[in-house]
């Protein structure tokens, strides 16, 4: 039947219908747009450090240092920089995620009130710290304040206040993942809650807060500012990160790639690599840590 | 009720040193390590402050509005006009440029993109979070600078007119601008926002959106009448989060910018400063007034970080209350 | 010991609403009690009370006494860990603990407090698992992770989890709701065994049930919106579903309401 109506629905659209359509059409290209736009710089710069880095990392270089080497020659290494970078990442690891861990456990199993919640609140507060502004922290309180001069536990210790929030954080949601019939059922069998967190609650949570550690862990490898102000730097291996300047990768990385001369932004550009393989590493670990462990809760 | 209440006969249900102490031991731990975070952040104020001081007392009245940079000198003239202007300008150039592109991402996963694809997008957005500021930092001195100076000097030669683009001494090859800094800073803050961003989108109810496409709306128009509006305050919440981050990022800019400490809005030439990058450049050889000087700057970035941090926690609470009070 | 426990004039509140108020009843010695009525008039609420899980509730409180043969359970002096090692709960939905097997599931009350010795752990697990008619089902995979287990069985897990402990009562918050009828049957047979040697006080919202298990039952309800729940009237399960005292109870039973 023909008539005012099938005729609406199948009329030639005016120009209002065409402008619709158009601008639904640019509007899709442009989130199109911008989603490449988001991921090229991802490319761009994975790919140039790998186009610059590749051929100039060696075995030689992972296991030799700057002793010896001025910085306008070949070769030299950055061995003593990895050696800074996983003492510091590990002793300040060693120092904020138990700390955080149990900040976490006070947040999740003794939530109400006030201090729980202004905890919190500046937990969260914390993650927006510059990591330089945590650098000076460190530097005006233990490097000047104590006189202990520049080191390597000083390094940590800026890192770790930088993982702290992050810890804290990833972990009170992974505890806060826990059911709370599983405590209900520890709690009815007369079991202490501190034993019920021990033997109930942290199994259970085990894989999420392990990735949470790891992301941490990520979190503070790639960071340069606030170790300039604290471990400062280093052409030599100083295996002990608790008296004088120590290397780390990124300073390493920092400091070569504004030389003068070839050879020296060439290492840093190795040395970029290396960092990215290192920090892409332990993220992509932590991803498929939580995959498994989303698998177990289902 | 005011009876007695009747004392247990036998003791088997009596309190026993061994578990009670152990629940007590676990509060006082945990809370403990819960107070440690107030007593860093207490801490990092005071120890900033003190170490500040004899800065202030050097150069106390005209800190706030001195350019010039010189705390070791006699006598010491310095001040954070320069520095500070260049950290904002720097950050809100960023903003402007990470902002559509950082919605337009989450819009175009939550919105456009298939189930399955969406979330190894959102990796690939969150992926950029991942690269250490130093590479980013060497990629833009070394491949980034080069490439954008022609785009520089194109600007430079035809819109010159406006003041941001002009050039009285022309663009130099390499340029490293503010112009570049942002660039670079954009794409550092991008998957912060973008994240944020994405988690607002995917919250909005999809009851109102159903309402608008029920109208015969255009996907487009769904997204500006139904979920844009909606989110305001948590994209809002979302970019402040950004500010906050581009403010402190000090390698990136330190390696990138070609320093000086003029106050300008001449963006495609090498110039001006950050607070922290400043820190960083300045910090190896400065003396002791130096130092302070600095570590005054560092106080001022700390200040305005914490500001925008509890800014953003504002708005982000606001989103999440009034969705509470809506459900 | 006689396993009897008496509740005088007890109140709960979360805050400042009060769920369940003035209760005064005697639950029976090694005997089922079934405790029914409408969705929301505090049966649960009013369980928890007995072995001091409702506090558990951040804000909630309880007034009145809860006497475990003559002994206030609510004293202060009164550890809250002991009271629940000696009155243990099932809980609705079956939760054992999702990292551990089935072995170490049903020892897992004993293991936490203290009881360590191999030998002394494998004979309460069977021990337990017989008494909750799970063993025949489970003695050849003991070591398994107790979530490969169905439904029925998990809930049966939890019961054998908790007379594991040897407690003198077992509090049983719908046991079966989350279960098939199958499953709902062998519990039901399970409960009926078990009534040798603990007081059990079973929270149902299946009249028939109730009818079946139970040699006592009591009935709670709410008397209007906003109101608190009450106890209505307890007596001999027969009586209550054949000639109950109170009009309200009557209609509850008949289907008239709930």
């Amino acid at each position: 039947m023909t008539g005012p109506v099938a005729s609406g629905l199948r009329a030639a659209p005016g120009w209002r219908e065409t402008r619709r359509r158009v601008t639904d059409r640019a509007f899709r290209a442009a989130l199109l747009l911008a989603f490449l736009a988001a991921v090229a710089p991802l490319l761009l710069v994975l790919g140039y450090t790998v186009y610059r880095g590749a051929s100039h990392l060696s075995a030689a270089f992972l296991t030799h240092s700057m002793a010896g080497v001025p910085p306008s020659s070949a070769g030299g290494g950055i061995y003593h920089a990895i050696v800074g970078t996983v003492e510091m990442v590990l002793l300040s690891s060693l120092i904020s995620v138990p700390v955080g861990l149990l900040a976490a456990l006070y947040l999740t199993e003794f939530g109400r009130g006030w201090l729980p919640r202004s905890i919190r609140f500046f937990v969260d507060v914390m993650t927006g710290i510059p990591s330089i502004v945590a650098g000076l922290f460190v530097y005006a309180f233990l490097v000047l304040g104590l006189h202990r001069g520049y080191s390597g536990f000083a390094g940590a210790l800026a890192l770790a206040v930088l993982q702290l929030p992050v810890v804290i954080r990833a972990s009170e949601d992974m505890l806060n993942l826990v059911p709370d019939a599983l405590r209900e059922a520890s709690y009815a069998l007369g079991i202490p809650q501190w034993r019920t967190v021990l033997s109930v609650v942290l199994p259970t949570s085990a894989a999420g807060l392990t990735t949470g550690v790891m992301l941490a862990v990520a979190r503070v490898t790639g960071e340069t500012a606030p170790l300039l102000l604290t471990s400062f730097d280093n052409t030599f291996i100083n295996n002990n990160p608790f008296s004088g300047p120590q290397s780390a990768l990124s300073v390493f990385i920092y400091n070569s790639a504004q030389q003068a001369y070839a050879p020296a932004v060439d290492r840093a550009w190795a040395a970029a690599l290396t960092l990215i393989v290192l920090v892409i590493a332990l993220y992509a670990g932590a991803r498929i840590l939580a995959r498994r462990s989303a698998l177990r809760q289902r | 009720m005011t009876a007695e209440p009747i004392s247990p006969t036998s003791g088997a249900l009596r309190h026993r040193g061994g578990w009670w102490s152990g629940d007590r031991a676990f509060r006082t731990t945990t809370l403990a390590c819960g107070g440690l975070v107030l007593a860093v952040l207490a801490a990092i104020a005071l120890f900033l402050v003190v170490q500040a001081l004899p800065a202030f007392r050097a150069d106390s009245t005209s800190f706030w509005t001195t350019r010039t940079w010189q705390p070791d000198a006699t006598p010491a003239v310095f001040g954070i006009a320069a520095v500070a202007f260049g950290s904002l300008l720097s950050s809100a150039i960023a903003l402007l440029l990470a902002f559509p592109v950082a919605v337009g991402v989450a819009l175009f996963i939550t919105e456009m993109a298939p189930r399955r694809v969406a979330n190894l997008l959102g990796y690939l957005t969150d992926a950029l979070a991942a690269v250490p500021s130093v590479v980013f930092g060497l990629w833009g001195l070394y491949w980034l600078v080069p490439r954008l100076t022609p785009l520089q000097q194109w600007l430079a030669d035809h819109l010159g007119f406006i003041p941001l683009f002009s050039a009285p001494q022309g663009v130099p090859s390499p340029s490293r601008s503010i112009f570049a800094v942002s660039i670079v800073l954009a794409i550092m803050i991008l998957p912060i926002i973008a994240a944020m961003s994405r988690e607002t989108i995917r919250q909005v109810d999809p009851q109102i959106k159903e309402a608008a496409l029920g109208l015969g709306a255009t996907r487009w128009e769904v997204v500006r009448t139904a979920v844009l509006p909606v989110s305001r305050a948590g994209l809002f919440g979302a970019v402040i989060l950004g500010l906050g981050r581009a403010l402190g990022e000090t390698i990136a800019v330190a390696l990138v910018l070609g320093i000086s400490f003029d106050v300008n809005a001449h963006l495609l030439v090498p110039g001006k400063n950050t607070i922290a990058a400043n820190i960083a450049t300045q910090f190896g050889e400065a003396g002791s007034t130096g130092r302070a000087a600095l570590i005054a700057s560092g106080l001022v970035l700390f200040a305005m970080t914490m500001v925008v941090s509890l800014l953003a926690r504002w708005m982000l609470g606001r989103e999440a209350r009034r969705r509470g009070a809506s459900r | 010991m006689a396993n009897r426990i008496e509740t005088e004039r007890l109140t709960c509140r979360y805050g400042e609403v009060v769920a369940v108020e003035d209760v005064t009843l005697s639950l029976e010695a090694k005997a089922v009690t079934a405790l029914i009525g409408p969705s929301g008039c505090g049966k649960s609420t009013f369980l928890r009370a007995l072995n001091r899980m409702h506090e558990v509730v951040p804000g909630a409180s309880v007034q009145g006494r809860v006497l475990l043969d003559d002994e206030d359970i609510y004293h202060p002096s009164v550890d809250p860990t002991r009271v629940r090692r000696t009155i243990g709960m099932v809980f609705q939905r079956p939760n054992p603990f999702p990292t551990m097997s089935i072995f170490d599931n049903a020892v897992a009350g004993l293991r936490l407090t203290g009881v360590r010795r191999r030998a002394e752990l494998e004979e309460a697990a069977e021990r337990s698992l017989r008494a909750a008619h799970l063993w025949e089902e489970v003695s050849g995979r003991l070591k398994k992770p107790a979530a490969g287990l169905s439904g029925g069985q998990q809930q049966r897990l939890c019961i054998a989890r908790a007379i594991a402990v040897e407690p003198q009562v077992l509090l049983m918050d719908e046991p079966c709701s989350a279960l098939d009828p199958i499953s709902t049957l062998a519990i039901e047979d399970l409960i009926a065994n078990l009534k040798d040697r603990y007081t059990i006080v079973i929270v149902t919202h299946n009249m028939q049930q109730a009818a079946r298990v139970s040699d006592t039952t009591g009935f709670f309800t709410v008397e209007g919106p906003g109101e608190p729940g009450r106890l209505i009237e307890i007596d001999d399960t027969e009586k209550i579903f054949t000639s109950p005292s109170n009009p309200r109870t009557e209609a509850y039973i008949t289907g008239r309401f709930g």
